[in-house]
């Protein structure tokens, strides 16, 4: 709005924040939310009053404007800018309003209240320093006043002062204030934010905005006004680990420019610099500006830079740069606390694009816990996560991502979800599983000697997984076998991988939980690729019951993935036993078993589904062949050759 | 980092993003202080360069300072300058208020421009304490297939994590300074020593302080003929930076109307 704001006494042309006596004037940005009509737009209006803000003639003219629509003015209209929120009656959007308190420049991001809008909220409060929560006196703590309480403390708002307002609603009653100030207290607290005051007033009247009035003399905390002149700026972030995230590579001359925003920690020219999440050292040659380069000095956190490397490493938007020794962990999973935007509810086995910083992978949600909706008093937990509620998700990344858990960098521990391109949700990395790399290593991946067309010549067909997924005892191992034994006698290069085997070596530190089920598949799935793209046929024979980690074996080995579908029916498994485990889970000796229960997700477009119960294990194995050559794994001269035999 | 360190990084680091993120881009350039500043901005984001287009939609009114400065500094800054023309007034919604009739030509001349080079983003120089309908807008904000904004449903935006994706056939604006301030352009524009058109300077005790088209901008009394004193201005004084343009004191909505319809 066009109110940017005289200050009390002429300051210095110098820079736009600095005092009269030279030094500058801290900024803070603030955000006034709570529940619809508790009167933000109104306390707002007030504060710009009150600190002398409002340019020449606009109250004036605004009540011009209420006295011609025949209603009576009120302070809200300030801020009412567009036609469509007076047809309305609501604030829909958000404004960023300039002040000066004594001593701070307020920046004033004036959020919604009406629930629809709470991406908006989320856009104004993601940017804020400080919050005023905002209460109606008469309706007391709402669920929206809990909602947005509870999305100050995910989007990292930690100083939340709090206005009891409206109290001339309720005789200006101390008994009132204090309830109200109680249960908002013990709320905030619950999740770990402490209130800096809580203040009575009322917006309409004045009384504790700027002036501690008669009505109010019980009170004795600070003014409105006087508690965001305590509000401190942004934490500097410069005492943190170095994060350089990658924006870009830029080739514009014969320099070789890395270029980023350092969102934490400091860098100069000469340091040791590591690249995550592949783990590549060098070091900084130069920092690099315009119009004067290259820089001298320490870079720290909030600057643009641009640096280049004393060595040709492959380096990729979304990496992160970092000091060696304390590098950000590389993961391909991670749990996250999130807040939920979008008109479909987030759920289980959901794919998405997962962005942090500057970096983007596919991913696919795992798990889903404490699914609730902050603005409800009890919260009731649910499987998904829907519009405008809260969550904890596991999510598993396609991509190996560099992030650090947001209680060591709360730059770089959060993350966006986008939903068909469009940003429907947000939070904080809560922690990162696995794959820390101890010491970070110089890696160099060493290519084969030989060509894939020197093996297929060999071998007559070409790298594949063969993933056999069913019930245990479904006929698994037995159908692996009998290919791997089919395809050797045909000169063909196969391995049998099966799950149970390698359970007992590779994956021996691994359970049956869902996450260590997931894992356990990821390594059968990469195992099995690299001997793929070798030229030879992995055959993994595993109950694999979750879809998800199938999609994601899937997506490991590309094109070189054939599913095949054993289904035989559950009685006739559970009837051949070969092992006794059915026996044993029916007794309730074996948990996490896969075949009594309804655990098993069936494949949905498996190349081939087999069921052992109707056919012999050579026809089984025809048909495993027969998929195999269609599907361009054989080459169609073995057969024809063999039959000609 | 100071105040300016601080505006500056972040302007850099939307230009990065929407250069990464975008198919095709061009900056428009009107030709005024903050279209100035903004290419500054892009040149310390790309080492000195603007690896993009700069278009300037003419309408064929500005000032003649404005187009000796276009041709000058164009070639001196190395631009891949565009200059496109703007329809007749004919062509031009004739409901709208006769200032902001005039300004929409300008809208039409944009499309017009998008349409032939099929830009998926441009980058503008507007900033949320020009106007209220400007507070509103996002740093990446899209545009409907006939580039109108439609503000009561846009995507949410935090942590500088931008909506990139717009629809088929649609095209994103990028405001890499939507969050300077007037007294902000000025402040880094005498610290980087950015040349300006002298219009904005006191002569005969006015001056303007935001130009647009001769016909519908004014002057304001001011004695500020450095950029010293006009910083010292804009600490005093209560009037609004776009008090100078006629179109936005038309009618309560005129302004709102333009920017729906994908005016800047």
């Amino acid at each position: 709005m066009n109110m940017i704001v005289t200050p009390a006494s002429p300051a210095t042309p110098n820079s736009t924040n600095s005092m009269p006596n030279g030094t500058t004037r801290p900024q803070v940005r603030i955000v006034i939310v709570g529940h619809v009509d508790h009167g933000k737009s109104t306390l707002v209006g007030r504060l710009l009053h009150e600190t002398g803000s409002l340019p020449d003639g606009k109250l004036e003219m605004l009540k011009a404007v209420s006295a011609r629509r025949g209603m009576p003015f009120e302070w809200s209209f300030l801020l009412d800018a567009l036609q469509t929120e007076r047809d309305q009656g609501i604030t829909i959007d958000t404004t960023q309003i300039r002040f000066r308190t004594n001593s701070r420049d307020i920046v004033l991001i004036d959020a919604p209240g009406h629930a629809e809008f709470l991406r908006n909220m989320i856009t104004g409060a993601s940017q804020a320093d400080g919050a005023v929560l905002i209460i109606d006196a008469l309706e007391g703590v709402r669920d929206q006043t809990r909602r947005h309480g509870y999305l100050l403390h995910l989007l990292g708002v930690k100083q939340v002062a709090i206005v009891v307002n409206k109290m001339d609603r309720v005789d200006f009653s101390a008994d009132r204030f204090k309830a109200i100030s109680d249960e908002i207290s013990a709320h905030l607290q619950g999740l770990g934010v402490k209130p800096t005051a809580v203040i009575p007033i009322s917006a309409r009247d004045g009384d504790g905005v700027a002036e501690r009035t008669d009505r109010i003399g019980w009170y004795r905390g600070p003014t409105v006004v006087e508690a965001l002149d305590r509000l401190e700026p942004a934490r500097p972030l410069e005492a943190l680990a170095l994060r350089l995230p990658v924006q870009a590579i830029y080739k514009f001359d014969d320099r070789r420019i890395v270029a980023g925003r350092i969102e934490s920690g400091s860098l100069n020219a000469g340091d040791e610099i590591v690249i995550m999440p592949a783990g590549k050292i060098a070091k900084i040659k130069s920092v690099e500006s315009w119009p004067a380069t290259p820089v001298a000095g320490p870079q720290g956190a909030g600057r643009s830079v641009g640096i280049t490397l004393d060595r040709e490493l492959f380096v990729e938007r979304g990496d992160i740069i970092a000091h060696a020794g304390s590098a950000p962990r590389e993961t391909r999973r991670l749990r996250a606390r999130i807040f939920w935007l979008h008109d479909k509810p987030l759920a289980k086995g959901d794919q998405l694009l997962v962005r942090c910083g500057p970096k983007e992978s596919r991913a696919t949600v795992v798990a889903i816990e404490k699914a609730v909706d902050p603005g409800e008093l009890s919260s009731v937990e649910n499987k998904a996560i829907g519009r405008n509620h809260v969550g904890e998700i596991d999510i598993s990344l396609s991509n190996p991502i560099a992030t650090d858990p947001y209680t060591d960098n709360p730059r770089t521990g959060r993350l966006v979800i986008e939903v068909s391109g469009r940003i429907a949700g947000g939070g904080l990395v809560l922690s990162v599983d696995a794959g820390q790399r101890a010491v970070p290593v110089d890696i160099v991946p060493v290519e084969s000697a030989l060509r894939p067309d020197e093996r297929s010549a060999r071998y007559q067909h070409n790298g594949a997984v063969v993933w056999l997924t069913g019930l245990p005892a479904s006929g698994k191992s037995t159908l692996a076998k009998a290919l791997e034994r089919r395809l050797f006698t045909n000169d063909g290069s196969p391995i049998l991988l099966d799950g149970d085997t390698l359970r007992a070596g590779l994956n021996s530190d691994l359970g049956f939980s869902a996450a260590d089920r997931s894992e356990n598949i990821r390594r059968l799935a990469e195992v099995a690729t690299h001997l793929a793209r070798n030229g030879h046929i992995a055959i993994v024979a595993a109950v694999s019951p979750a879809r998800e980690d199938r999609a994601a074996a899937r997506r490991i080995a590309d094109t070189n993935f054939r599913e095949i579908h054993v289904a035989t029916p559950a009685g006739v498994c559970e009837e051949r036993d070969p092992k006794g485990h059915y026996k044993k889970a029916r007794a309730g000796a074996l948990a996490s078993f896969t075949g009594i229960g309804n655990d098993y997700e069936r494949p949905e477009a498996a190349e081939l589904v087999i069921d052992t119960s109707t056919r012999t294990v050579a026809e089984a194995a025809d048909e495993i062949e027969q998929m195999l050559k269609t599907t361009g794994v054989l080459f169609d001269e073995v057969v024809d050759l063999a039959a000609n035999i | 980092m100071d105040h300016l360190d601080q505006l500056e990084a972040q302007s850099i680091y939307i230009f990065r993003e929407a250069f990464a993120r975008l198919k095709k881009i061009a900056l428009l350039w009107s030709l005024g202080k903050d279209s100035n500043v903004m290419i500054w901005l892009a040149r310390k984001a790309f080492f000195g360069r603007l690896p993009f287009p700069a278009l300037h939609v003419d309408t064929g009114k500005k000032f003649p300072e404005m187009y000796r400065f276009r041709d000058h500094y164009g070639k001196e800054w190395g631009l891949d300058l565009r200059v496109e023309p703007c329809p007749p007034i004919d062509a031009v919604d004739p409901t709208l208020p006769p200032a902001a009739r005039s300004a929409a030509r300008k809208t039409e001349g944009l499309k017009m421009a998008l349409g032939k080079y099929g830009f998926d983003g441009l980058i503008a120089g507007i900033r949320r304490d020009e106007e209220a309908t400007r507070a509103k807008e996002r740093v990446f904000s899209p545009r409907g297939l006939e580039g109108n904004w439609d503000v009561r449903d846009q995507p949410p935006e935090f942590w500088d994590h931008f909506n990139a994706s717009p629809p088929q056939g649609a095209h994103l604006r990028i405001h890499p300074i939507l969050h300077w301030t007037e007294a902000d352009i000025w402040a880094y524009t005498k610290r980087e020593n950015i040349p300006i058109i002298p219009l904005y300077l006191a002569k005969d005790g006015q001056r303007y302080r935001s130009l647009g088209d001769q016909d519908i901008t004014n002057p304001v009394a001011s004695t500020a003929s450095t950029i010293d004193e006009i910083l010292i201005e804009l600490e005093q004084t209560k009037v609004p930076e776009r008090a100078g343009r006629a179109l936005d004191h038309e009618t309560e909505d005129a302004f709102e109307r333009l920017r729906v319809a994908g005016y800047l």
